[in-house]
Parts: C-alpha cells; sequence; structure tokens
C-alpha cells in the first residue's frame, strides 16, 4: 500500500478533511496526481462529526457522499491514512517530504464485515465521539469511513485479544505484523489543510468544564444529537441520563479573549443557533433554548437563519457573556451575569449548558516542518516566504464548511499553477 | 489622521474625551465591547450594592452621561480584587479606571460628599497627612460621627466593649485623642506632601487646558 510513484509534479496534500479532500479532487480532476495524507483511519474530519450542517440543515454524510464518490472514481488520488508529515526538504517545485504511516493491522482484503469486533471484547475511548462512549478495540471508525476497513486498537497487539480478531476474520484480513513505518513522497506543491481543534474549555476556569458534568462543549453536543453518537441521538445530559429540555448555549466560549482565543471563529453562533434546531426538534413539547452572547455574528448572508430563530418562541436570546458557572444540589449548571440590555443581575438554573468553543489552528503550537509563516493566532498565513506550501481551511482561518471548500479549491489552483511550471520546465 | 480614524472620532463625545485625558487609563473606555464579564465577575454585584456596573459606566461615558457618571456612587464601592481586570476578554484595565473616575470626580468636586467610602479616603489622608501617623483613636471617632452626634454616640455605645477591650490590652490609647504621636519631622513630611501636591496639581491643571 507504500509504493507510490510520486514525482515533483505531484501535489501532496496533508489533510484528510473537506479542505483537503476537496483541494485533493479540485487537483485531481485536472489531471494532477495526489497523494492524499491523512492522521486517522478515516476521512472526513470534523464535517463527518457533524450532525448537520448550517444553513439547509442537511446531514454531513450527503455531501461527504459526493466527494467520496468523486475520490472513488479518481485514480489519481492516492489516500493514505493513519499517517502524518514528519519532515519537508527542498523548494518550490521540488519537495520531498517524509511521511510517517502507523499500522491498521487490517489490510485491503477486510470486507468490513464486523466478525472481528464480534470477537474483541476490550473497549477503548472513542475519539469520533470525543471520548463520550467507547467502542471495541477492533473497529470501524464511524459509520461512513473511508477506507470501509476495520482498525485494531494499538493497545490490544500482543494480547489473546489481537489473535481472537485475526481468528474471526474470514478473508486473511488481519495482519498483526503490520510496523510504523516512514516513506519518502516527492511532490512540486504542499497543500496544508490541516484543520482546527476545539479550543480546550477546560482553561476557561470559571465555566466548570471538567469539574460539572452537565457543561458540555457545542462539538460534543454534536455527537448527543446524532444517531450514531453515544446517547442514540438523545439529547441526554452526561450527569444523570435525563432529558436536557433546557439547554443553555454560552457564545465566545474562548474566542475574542484575549486570555484564550484572539481572534473571533466565525462559525460558533451558527453553529449555536443551528443547535436550537436539534432541541426544538428532539423536543418538540417543552424544548427550551437559551443563548447567551456578546452580539451575533451570523456571517455573510445566514442573516435569515438568525431572524428565523430570534421570532421562536423557545429560544430566547441574552445579550451577556456568562461570568461563571455553579453548579446546584440537583446538578443542574447555574449561569450568573448581568444582562447588560437593562443591566439586570441573573442567576439561571439550565438542565444542560453548551460551550460554544472556538476554533483553534491545529498548526499552532506543532512544529510544521519547513518555515511557515502563521499569524497571532496560529493560522497559516498567505506569505512568499512559504514557498509552494498553501494553506487550506481552517489551518489558514476560522471558515464554515462553505468558506473552508472555497479556500481549499484557491489553494488547490495556487498548487497547480506551481506544478504546470515545473512540467513545463522539464517538457 | 486616518479615514478610519476620523469616522470614529465623529462618535468621540465631548465628555469621554475628557475621561480619556483626565482620568487614569481613561483612553481604555472606548475598547469595552459591553459583554458584562466584569460586572458579573465582580464580588459585589450580587448584593446590589452598585448601582452602575463597569460596563454601563462606560456605556454612559461614551453616551455623554457627564452628571450621572461623575455623580455616581458607583465607583467607590470598588474593592479592588482585580477579578475584573483578570477576567476582562479585553484586558481593560478596570479596577483602575474605577479608581480613576472616583479620583477625577472628587478632585473637580462632582463626587458625592458623604459616599462611606470617600468619606473614609479623605479622613485618612487627613489624618495621617497631619501628623504623619495614622491616629486609629480620632480615625474611628471621625467614621462613627459621620452621619451626626446621635448617630455617634450610638455607634460609640455600640463598640463600647471592644473600645474596652483595646484599652484593656494596650492597643488603644485614650490619650491619642489631645494630639496624639508623630512623626519626628513632622513639617518636613507635611512640606513633601505640599511640594508633591503642587507638582501634580500643575501637572493636571495643565492637562485640563489641553
Amino acid at each position: 500500500m507504500t509504493e507510490h510513484v510520486a514525482t515533483n509534479e505531484t501535489i501532496l496534500v496533508v489533510g484528510g478533511g473537506i479542505s483537503g479532500m476537496t483541494a485533493a479532487l479540485e487537483a485531481a480532476e485536472t489531471g494532477k496526481n495526489v497523494v492524499l495524507v491523512e492522521k486517522n483511519p478515516a476521512l472526513g474530519g470534523r464535517t463527518s462529526q457533524l450532525y448537520r450542517y448550517f444553513p439547509k440543515l442537511c446531514h454531513p454524510t450527503c455531501g461527504l457522499e459526493i466527494n467520496l464518490r468523486r475520490l472513488k472514481g479518481n485514480p489519481r488520488v492516492r489516500v493514505l491514512t493513519l499517517a502524518e508529515v514528519s519532515g519537508i526538504e527542498g523548494s518550490t517545485g521540488n519537495y520531498t517530504v517524509s511521511v510517517k504511516v502507523k499500522p491498521r493491522y487490517v489490510n485491503e482484503n477486510c470486507t468490513a464485515c464486523g466478525e472481528c469486533e464480534r470477537a474483541v471484547e476490550t473497549m477503548v475511548d472513542d475519539p469520533f465521539n470525543y471520548n463520550l462512549g467507547q467502542h471495541k478495540a477492533a473497529f470501524l471508525p464511524n459509520a461512513m469511513a473511508y477506507p470501509q476497513r476495520f482498525v485494531l486498537d494499538p493497545s490490544i497487539i500482543g494480547t489473546p485479544e489481537a489473535d481472537k480478531a485475526k481468528a474471526a476474520c474470514k478473508y486473511g484480513a488481519i495482519d498483526l505484523d503490520m510496523k510504523e513505518e516512514t516513506i519518502e513522497v516527492k511532490a512540486g506543491a504542499v497543500i496544508w489543510a490541516t484543520g482546527w481543534q476545539p479550543y480546550d474549555a477546560a482553561k476557561i476556569q470559571p465555566y466548570g468544564y471538567g469539574r460539572f458534568k452537565n457543561v458540555i462543549t457545542s462539538v460534543e453536543f454534536e455527537r448527543l444529537a446524532d444517531i450514531h453518537g453515544p446517547t442514540g441521538g438523545k439529547i441526554l445530559r452526561p450527569s444523570d441520563g435525563k432529558e436536557a429540555k433546557n439547554v443553555a448555549f454560552i457564545q465566545c466560549a474562548g474566542s475574542r479573549d484575549e486570555n484564550h482565543l484572539r481572534h473571533c471563529s466565525r462559525i460558533c453562533c451558527m453553529a449555536s443557533l443551528k443547535q436550537t434546531h436539534y432541541v426544538r426538534e428532539k423536543f418538540p413539547e417543552g424544548g427550551k433554548s437559551t443563548i447567551y452572547y456578546i452580539d451575533i455574528r451570523a456571517i455573510d448572508r445566514f442573516e435569515d437563519f438568525y431572524q428565523k430563530v430570534q421570532a421562536d418562541p423557545t429560544v430566547t436570546f441574552i445579550k451577556s457573556k456568562v461570568a461563571k458557572i455553579t453548579e446546584d444540589e440537583s446538578g443542574n449548571p447555574v449561569c450568573w451575569g448581568v444582562d447588560t440590555e437593562g443591566y439586570k443581575r441573573y442567576t439561571t438554573a439550565h438542565d444542560l449548558v453548551v460551550l460554544a468553543v472556538g476554533m483553534e489552528p491545529s498548526v499552532k503550537g506543532i512544529n510544521i516542518p519547513g518555515h511557515i509563516a502563521s499569524d497571532s493566532s496560529g493560522f497559516i498565513e498567505a506569505d512568499p516566504a512559504n514557498g509552494a506550501v498553501f494553506g487550506a481551511g481552517c489551518a489558514t482561518n476560522a471558515l464554515d464548511v462553505n468558506r473552508a471548500v472555497q479556500s481549499a479549491t484557491a489553494a488547490a489552483l495556487r498548487a497547480i499553477q506551481v506544478v504546470n511550471k515545473v512540467a513545463k520546465a522539464e517538457a | 489622521m486616518s479615514a478610519n480614524t476620523a469616522v470614529a472620532d465623529k462618535y468621540r463625545n465631548n465628555f469621554l474625551k475628557e475621561i480619556e485625558e483626565q482620568v487614569e487609563m481613561g483612553d481604555w473606555v472606548k475598547m469595552c465591547m459591553q459583554c458584562g464579564v466584569c460586572s458579573g465577575s465582580c464580588p459585589t454585584n450580587f448584593q446590589s450594592a452598585w448601582e452602575h456596573p463597569p460596563q454601563e459606566l462606560f456605556m454612559m461615558i461614551r453616551a455623554g452621561k457627564r452628571e450621572e457618571v461623575l455623580t455616581s456612587t458607583s465607583m467607590w464601592n470598588c474593592t479592588s480584587c482585580y477579578n475584573c481586570i483578570v477576567r476582562c476578554p479585553r484586558k481593560i484595565p478596570i479596577t483602575h479606571i474605577m479608581h480613576g473616575i472616583a479620583e477625577y470626580a472628587h478632585r473637580i468636586g462632582k463626587a458625592p460628599k458623604m459616599q462611606a467610602t470617600r468619606f473614609f479616603s479623605v479622613l485618612f489622608w487627613k489624618n495621617c497627612t497631619n501628623t504623619g501617623r495614622v491616629n486609629e483613636l480620632k480615625l474611628s471617632l471621625g467614621l462613627y460621627f459621620k452621619d451626626g452626634f446621635v448617630q455617634g454616640v450610638k455607634n460609640g455605645l455600640a463598640m463600647q466593649s471592644v473600645a474596652i477591650g483595646l484599652i484593656k490590652a494596650g492597643r488603644l490609647n485614650p490619650l491619642e485623642l489631645f494630639g496624639g504621636h508623630k512623626c519626628k519631622d513632622q513639617k518636613g513630611i507635611q512640606a513633601m506632601l505640599a511640594k508633591a501636591y503642587e507638582i501634580e496639581r500643575v501637572r493636571k491643571a495643565a492637562k485640563m487646558a489641553g
């Protein structure tokens, strides 16, 4: 699986989320050879972990399915999963990239029949569900996973559990001797599309994330609403499994804050407005949402979405950044603050508090091999000094899916221009 | 002046400019984004001590409400816990601005005379600069009689047992009422303070004159 004929006319795309997939496909569909490197065992990134998209509230499975079809039908894209870039050498038009590929312990023979999963008993945390639940140590990363192949968790290798999985497989797909390897890939241009991570909410000390079970993040709330999530699509609060009908959304949890993230994460307002729909959908009777905000930034043409939510009698807007959260004796999180419209103090209990956490670039703090210019928040900036390493999607800015795709297409075009020059010089 | 600052300048009324020029760190007022975290984080907040919490004061300044702001008792209630500065998402030095507004209101004679914090501050300053030493007996008596003679006697009687205890323990000397202890160079310290006060007065007058 690791033999690739990559030349300096190849484009390497780092990150297989919506931006990376888009950049890879756009480039491949113009006839370029692409290597797509993804660190997780399946493509799709954070988009695949959403329950629904805004503004049309369709499921991301739909958008991903289109991209996966394009991918399956295109021989020019080579996908490497469980792979991370460990070094970049060279310059524009002539890069050599080292890629570390972790063992999956399952080869191409896998039919995703699920026998190994049934044979294995060990449970491990499920990062696809933000560790809200667990799955078997032999698992399919998610229902739509591409490649549609199982993975063995490294923790069971060398134990009888791994042997059980191997014995259960009728297709000889389990290979316990796989080892981590580092391969070298030639590329003319590199697209860096490593996306984002939710800001660590535990750092916002007064909100008690990590101390109070019923204070969760917006990305975790997506998993609660999803039928493939840990609760089977029911909005149940973590402390006691009670239905969370009275949900508070706290905006700018980490964003627009000099003590946390300096930038506006741009998607959180729309995400919370969208999530009020989940509350109404799951609890047609008695569902209630409260949005605490500084100002609602329904970016661009989404103002009508905001107005529709405003007209919803089950949604209350309170213009205030919550100052602190405490917990009452029944485990309800209690929001404290001052409503800046009228300057009234409030102390309000809810069933569940959802922190609309900010977007932190995944590249922040990590050392991208080679020189990359980034802004004060750690997002990659377009800079001639970057050579032919181009940022795409949320690695470059806080973007929603729509804008991430636009950004990825732009990056693909830049990369195509570089490899076209290389091709001309060689012709 | 860039086009941007020219447009922004239209929104800076005279009172906001006055605060920016006269109040310590007053130029931060325009940075407030009205999120309300300062007020929510204030330890006095949920005792309704503040008539106008900090972000409301900032908005009132930006709305040009000069009389309401300067005669308000609100900023005098600040306990200097610094919670608001720590929590402010824009790192606005709110505590310092509260003290700055209070000081300015006092300087130009707008501060409410009988507001307890202001009353005590004036009393304390006079008390300690007079002899160079704090006279605790005179200070507490001064505070007891703040609201009139009858109330002062009542306060004194209420604190009687504490006072007797302090005298017995040698922590309170009744003779302090007559003059009291002093520092070595009483004249020198007064001259030094007078000089410092003069320097500050000249500096602030120059600022006021623009």
